[in-house]
């Protein structure tokens, strides 16, 4: 509304920048956008929002990998001191050992910061800005505005995130689902005072960045698309980046209205959670809450929001690995039925989390049937994606690799979800590490797989350059074997029963006998870590120094994004935006590699109805 | 603009779209907080009351705006600019009025021995009621800057898609309203 001057003056911009390029043949006409200002910070173009959102997720991502070591460190090497940790972290690492009130603080914000900030920030918010208008034909977003402001929203709740790893009492310290009464009493520790208040108001701001660009993702693909880009026609990418839009939009409103009561319980004396309390002895007035009122509203966002991560990973992978087989994508139609299928159940079972919280078990029976029921269309997305590379003419590209090692992380970690969705089962191994094992495989490793796929596959579309090699295989192979010794012998510490959150195991005799396995554990961790530096290294040497992109489709792949130039401008498309004839997997087929979509259908192909 | 609506073909604005994934979105939060009061509800030590009376005042306000509203949009499109500015300035008017309407309910609750640190069936009406009134005065503030636009005399947007967003908007805090008067006077 407001943004409608702005907008027609960026689009006027925009069309005399075109006009220009018809005149003169140039593909050079990035100095018609303003300055550095409106180019690279205030920015309307989608593919650079996307890239803001890129490098802020990369360094969200090392702090929240910084603080995993760190507390590995205390997990791994319970006796030892570190004098480096006091240096950093000041009294929180007294006599360079992590205090208990700094362990909570470090797993919450790594926590937090990885689901929020990372795999949804991070993930959604660069593929779906780069890839959505790309691949089905628009200039930009429905709104450029609102997309700048979903970045801009979303660098403000950084900012407040930040800041409150600064504070005097610290970051919230409660777990990344910030339950009450923990939550909603300043008294109950020192995690729970402004660090909490901090947390609340990062996370709605990042409701409303989340909400500003699913709005934002949707009424692109719905209306913007291309002449002939029927949604049928659409690259699984967007189809993954669509339903990922949706789930946010239905779901973080949700999640905004348990925050906002939440706020209410903590400053305005409500009690909507709050029940018959005592806190260093002393009652407190509030009576009648439930604090499993939460719980219910926390996870109708909550569970979504593993499938808000890992639905774009599914898309980008599946582009992905169609490419790099040279093979069309098997099972095109059922690949989109079941992420719907997964959408739609997604929302239905929320309360597996909270199977030990004094759920009718008659109820329970209900989650554990819809909660076992996503294992068909995530058996089917497999299945489809191995026979995509079966007997494929396979480029082992990073991202192939990294797509084919998500396929990996996503079975194995897929199946203990079938333990864990047993209500009986989960009596046993409620928070305990098979849990952290499952999610972080299954949830951590495989986004962050999909997500590094897609950061190979598409980093010639962002800069023209290509990423090196060397360094992206060494890159793959650590980060694959590592992530299986980390995450695999944690199965075991569960199903012994170690229970997660806890600051030091070797005061328990049932799990001193871990200890030498924590110790193995953590030192690994160090390595994948420090692998992750080396493609941190990789990404940015390589925007400046990387092999330069001389052709415009480096990966001969089929989609409307490789049709541009090498390093488009705002618009994308200097000339017309091609229209589009074909779908975007014709690889392999009549005797020719790959078909791009914007080639008409040949006689033949229109007497057999073509695709 | 002129050459992308030619090269791609929209039924509807893309703006209104959004508006529409938006009214969604919001319906879903507010679908959040009636299920936490009808799971609060079942539980015990529930206290019921009866609405504040003006509440079926702010009613009646907010039902004669989306009139107004309505009457704003059909004279921007025959250019009747004067009186499409007392009608948009009117509805703004009426919103801030449902405002002060709302605030006298809430220190009426208060005087009762229903204040927000009370029964948690009293808080959840200051927190709907309240939010509700936030999305009320979005739209009084995105009126405003159609206010504005309307005198500006450099630019001159002949382009009704901003009203009837606007407007839209507005018949949907309306509906919302009478949605959540009826849920709160059923479900006690």
């Amino acid at each position: 509304m407001s943004n409608e001057a702005t907008l027609h003056g960026q689009q006027e911009v925009m069309h005399g920048a075109h006009a220009h390029d018809h005149g003169h043949g140039h593909d050079d006409h990035e100095h018609h956008e303003g300055g550095f200002i409106s180019k690279y910070v205030f920015s309307f173009d989608h593919k650079t929002i996307a890239k803001q959102f890129l490098i802020t997720g990369i360094i969200w991502a090392i702090i929240g990998a910084f603080f995993s070591v760190l507390f590995r460190l205390q997990l791994g090497f319970p006796d030892a001191t570190f004098p480096w940790m006091e240096s950093i972290l000041g009294h929180w690492a007294k006599g360079g050992r992590i205090t208990d009130e700094a362990y909570y603080a470090l797993v919450t914000m790594h926590g937090t910061i990885l689901v929020f900030f990372v795999l949804t920030a991070g993930l959604s918010g660069t593929f779906s800005n780069l890839l959505i208008p790309l691949q089905v034909g628009a200039r930009d977003m429905a709104s450029p505005f609102m997309n700048m402001l979903s970045y801009w929203f979303f660098f403000l709740a950084s900012v407040v995130m930040m800041s409150s790893l600064f504070v005097q009492t610290g970051p919230a310290s409660g777990g990344w689902t910030s339950y009450p009464p923990l939550s909603a009493l300043g008294d109950a520790s020192i995690g729970s005072k402004i660090g909490m208040d901090l947390w609340l108001s990062a996370m709605a701001l990042f409701v409303v960045s989340q909400l500003l660009g699913g709005l934002n993702y949707i009424s692109t693909i719905l209306n913007m698309r291309t002449k002939g880009m029927t949604m049928t026609k659409m690259p699984l990418t967007v189809w993954g980046f669509f339903f990922t839009a949706v789930l946010g939009v239905l779901s973080f409103p949700v999640l905004l209205s348990g925050f906002i009561l939440l706020l209410f319980d903590r400053h305005g004396g409500t009690s909507f959670y709050l029940s018959e309390l005592f806190v260093n002895g002393k009652a407190l007035s509030n009576e009648g809450g439930s604090a499993i009122l939460y719980q219910h509203l926390f996870w109708f966002l909550g569970h979504p929001e593993v499938y808000i991560i890992i639905l774009p990973a599914m898309g980008m992978v599946s582009e992905v690995m169609a490419v790099n087989s040279r093979k069309p994508i098997f099972g095109y139609l059922a690949m989109v039925g079941s992420m719907f299928a997964i959408v739609i159940l997604a929302f239905l079972v929320w309360a597996h989390h909270m199977f030990v919280t004094g759920l009718n078990p008659f109820l329970g029976a209900f989650f554990v049937l819809l909660t076992l029921l996503i294992a068909v269309p995530s058996a089917i997305k497999v299945f489809n994606w191995i026979t995509t590379i079966w007997r494929g003419n396979i480029r082992f590209t990073p991202g192939m690799l990294f797509s084919i090692g998500f396929v990996s992380t996503f079975i194995s970690g897929g199946l203990t979800g079938i333990w864990l969705g047993n209500s009986s089962i989960d009596i046993h191994l409620h928070d305990t590490y098979f849990v952290i094992a499952h999610f972080h495989i299954v949830m951590g490793v495989s986004a962050f797989f999909g997500t590094f796929a897609g950061v190979y596959h598409w980093f010639p579309k962002m800069f023209g350059r290509y990423m090196n090699n060397t360094l992206s295989y060494i890159h793959f192979w650590i980060t694959l074997i590592g992530a299986y010794l980390i995450f695999w012998p944690m199965h075991y510490e569960g199903l012994v029963g170690m229970p997660r959150r806890y600051y030091d195991y070797s005061t328990w005799e049932s799990f001193k006998q871990f200890a030498d396995l924590n110790h193995f554990i953590s030192i690994v961790v160090i390595l994948v870590f420090a692998t992750q530096l080396l493609f941190v290294f990789n990404f940015f040497y390589s925007i400046f120094k990387g092999r330069k992109l001389t052709t415009q489709n480096p990966w001969n792949a089929t989609t409307l994004e490789w049709t541009t130039p090498i390093n488009p401008g705002h618009g994308n498309w200097p000339g017309e935006i091609p229209e589009v004839h074909r779908w975007a997997y014709d690889y392999s087929k009549d005797g020719h590699d790959f078909i791009p979509q914007t080639t008409p259908l040949s006689p033949e192909e229109q007497a057999n109805g073509g695709h | 603009m002129q050459a992308m609506s030619l090269q791609q073909r929209k039924k509807i604005h893309p703006h209104k779209y959004s508006l529409w994934i938006a009214m969604g979105s919001i319906t879903m939060m507010f679908i959040g907080f009636t299920s936490a009061y009808v799971v609060k509800r079942s539980q015990a030590n529930w206290v019921t009351f009866d609405l504040p009376m003006i509440f079926w005042a702010s009613t009646a306000v907010i039902l004669t705006s989306s009139l107004t509203v309505q009457m704003a949009v059909k004279q921007f499109r025959n250019r009747h600019m004067q009186a499409y500015k007392q009608l948009i300035t009117l509805t703004a008017v009426l919103g801030i009025a449902f405002a002060v309407c709302q605030w006298i309910g809430f220190s009426q609750m208060a005087q009762r021995g229903l204040p927000l640190n009370g029964p948690a069936s009293a808080s959840f009406i200051y927190v709907i009621v309240g939010v509700h009134l936030l999305h009320v005065l979005g739209g009084v503030v995105a009126l405003l800057v159609l206010f504005g636009r309307a005198f500006r005399t450099k630019v001159l947007s002949y382009s009704s898609v901003p009203i009837e967003v606007a407007s839209t908007y507005w018949h949907f805090v309306d509906i919302l309203w009478i949605y959540l008067l009826i849920f709160l006077s059923i479900a006690r």
